[in-house]
């Protein structure tokens, strides 16, 4: 469903993404994981069509982002990193109008709206502005926002940032479910949620591809079976010192 | 219905709300009223005029809108850049343009609506003569185009930066020179450094453009002139989009 060919980015003299390419069939969670920095926003915005890859190419489905951007987009859900809505909106209103925009309207869109808000604990705020909400449940607003179209693609940037333990937990079944049916791909430098919800692993350092497996395979990898050391080894920090 | 109007529609009506969801709405259109209807009869001394026509209310319209347009219009893009929305909106199913085109739409709507508001004035001069109503028409078709020209800029302005007073700002000053370069004191000046230039200069003034209206005479090339600043300002705004996803 998500086919990423040697992706590029370059911002100035900086080259955030040097090359990356993976595949994301239906049926699976790929973990993206990476320090902070290693371009994983960066290669989630290129694959949601936010920004223009200086080189390389993404495909949705059959369809090319740059080529078909519209098409590309309706096939996909996105929350980018830090869940941003309208603050002035109420929860139902601002669903409301992200199901009109994915084509739905009338009792179609109703169903999809209430379904979202059941997936994502909302029903209790449903009519409160989302700027009088906490940060959790802005989140999960903007959460739902993304399963509005029922999408075959789900991109979900660190879906459990700023989630209590309970919500946490709560997100990486979601997750696990949803990727049952769709092609799902979540980035996080959280590892123990690689563990709960990825069937295959994808760590990016400074921009490239470091290893690409599945959580048991890399575990395999270490002496001791702990992915955090492998994740330690594989990448440098952002204060720039090589772990060992 | 196309998809294209649907989607358009889709965020005009959004933004539409928003402006109503805040006092925003409410605070605008008192001040705007209040402020035209002190114009008109204490400075435009419409009542001593003895003349059943709007020119007194037409005629501060340049210089009102130069501050209200703006503070209208430069939540825009900047809003949508400052809280992350951006992302939201350009992750959508739907064309740069689709956004563009739509909030500009919402928002000189609203701008409408504190126009249609001011019909209380038609009443008068009805009351009191009767009136051009040619050059009423003609003075709202004008005032409208106005505020849509002065609109676009702030459009554009609000896509440069994060910031809304920034916005708000340069929005202002793109439209005082535009007010500026028709503005007697100026064009004699021009007159006297460089005569041929005169033309030159007054063809973008919106007061130029603006005056035909008034008199109840809709130009085409009047008309043209705001409907060429609306699509290159938001052409800019198209380009300035872009260039931020690049």
């Amino acid at each position: 469903m998500i086919e990423v060919k040697n992706l590029r980015k370059q911002f100035g003299p900086k080259l955030a993404v040097d090359g990356i390419s993976f595949t994301v069939a239906k049926g699976e969670v790929l973990g993206f994981l990476g320090p902070n920095g290693a371009g994983k926003s960066t290669t989630m915005r290129m694959l949601t069509g936010f920004l223009t890859p200086t080189d390389g190419s993404v495909k949705i489905g059959t369809h090319d982002m740059a080529l078909a951007p519209v098409a590309a987009k309706s096939l996909i859900g996105y929350l980018p990193e830090n869940a941003p809505s309208y603050p002035d909106m109420t929860v139902s209103g601002f669903l409301r109008f992200a199901a009109e925009i994915r084509g739905l309207s009338g009792s179609e869109r109703d169903i999809a709206v209430d379904r979202s808000m059941d997936y994502c604990f909302l029903k209790p705020v449903r009519h409160q502005t989302i700027d009088t909400l906490s940060k959790g449940f802005r989140h999960r607003t903007c959460f739902a926002q993304a399963l509005l179209h029922d999408p075959e693609v789900l991109v979900l940037d660190e879906p459990t940032d700023g989630l209590d333990p309970n919500q946490k937990y709560e997100a990486r079944n979601l997750i696990k479910r949803l990727g049952e049916t769709k092609a799902v791909i979540f980035s996080t430098h959280i590892l123990e949620e690689v563990d709960a919800a990825c069937s295959r692993v994808i760590i990016i350092d400074r921009g490239r591809i470091v290893a690409n497996d599945t959580p048991a395979n890399l575990k395999k990898k270490t002496p001791n079976g702990k992915l955090e050391d492998l994740f330690r080894q594989m990448t440098v920090s952002d204060t720039g010192t090589k772990h060992s | 219905m196309n998809r294209n109007v649907a989607n358009t529609m889709i965020i005009a009506k959004r933004e539409l709300a928003g402006y109503f969801t805040s006092p925003v709405a409410y605070v605008f259109l008192i001040i705007f009223l209040l402020l035209t209807g002190l114009f008109t009869f204490m400075i435009g001394r419409m009542f001593e005029r003895n003349e059943a026509s709007l020119d007194a209310f037409f005629m501060w319209h340049p210089w009102l809108y130069l501050f209200l347009v703006p503070s209208v219009g430069m939540r825009l893009w900047s809003e949508e850049r400052r809280q992350g929305t951006l992302e939201l909106l350009m992750t959508l199913p739907i064309t740069q343009w689709q956004a563009i085109v739509g909030k500009f739409i919402a928002s000189w709507a609203f701008l409408a609506l504190a126009l249609v508001l001011t019909c209380p004035l038609v009443f008068t001069v009805e009351y009191l003569g009767s009136p051009d109503y040619g050059a009423v028409v003609s003075g709202y078709i004008g005032s409208l185009m106005l505020a849509g020209a002065y609109l676009a800029i702030t459009c554009f302005t609000s896509s440069l930066t994060r910031n809304q007073v920034i916005s708000f700002v340069l929005s202002v000053t793109i439209c005082l020179i535009m007010i500026l370069a028709g503005w007697p004191p100026v064009t004699d000046f021009v007159r006297g450094v460089a005569p041929s230039l005169v033309e030159f200069v007054t063809a973008f003034s919106v007061m130029t453009h603006f005056e035909g209206f008034q008199k109840g005479v809709i130009d085409s090339r009047d008309f043209l002139f705001f409907a060429s600043v609306i699509t290159f300002s938001l052409f800019g705004t198209s380009l300035m989009l872009r260039s931020l996803r690049a």
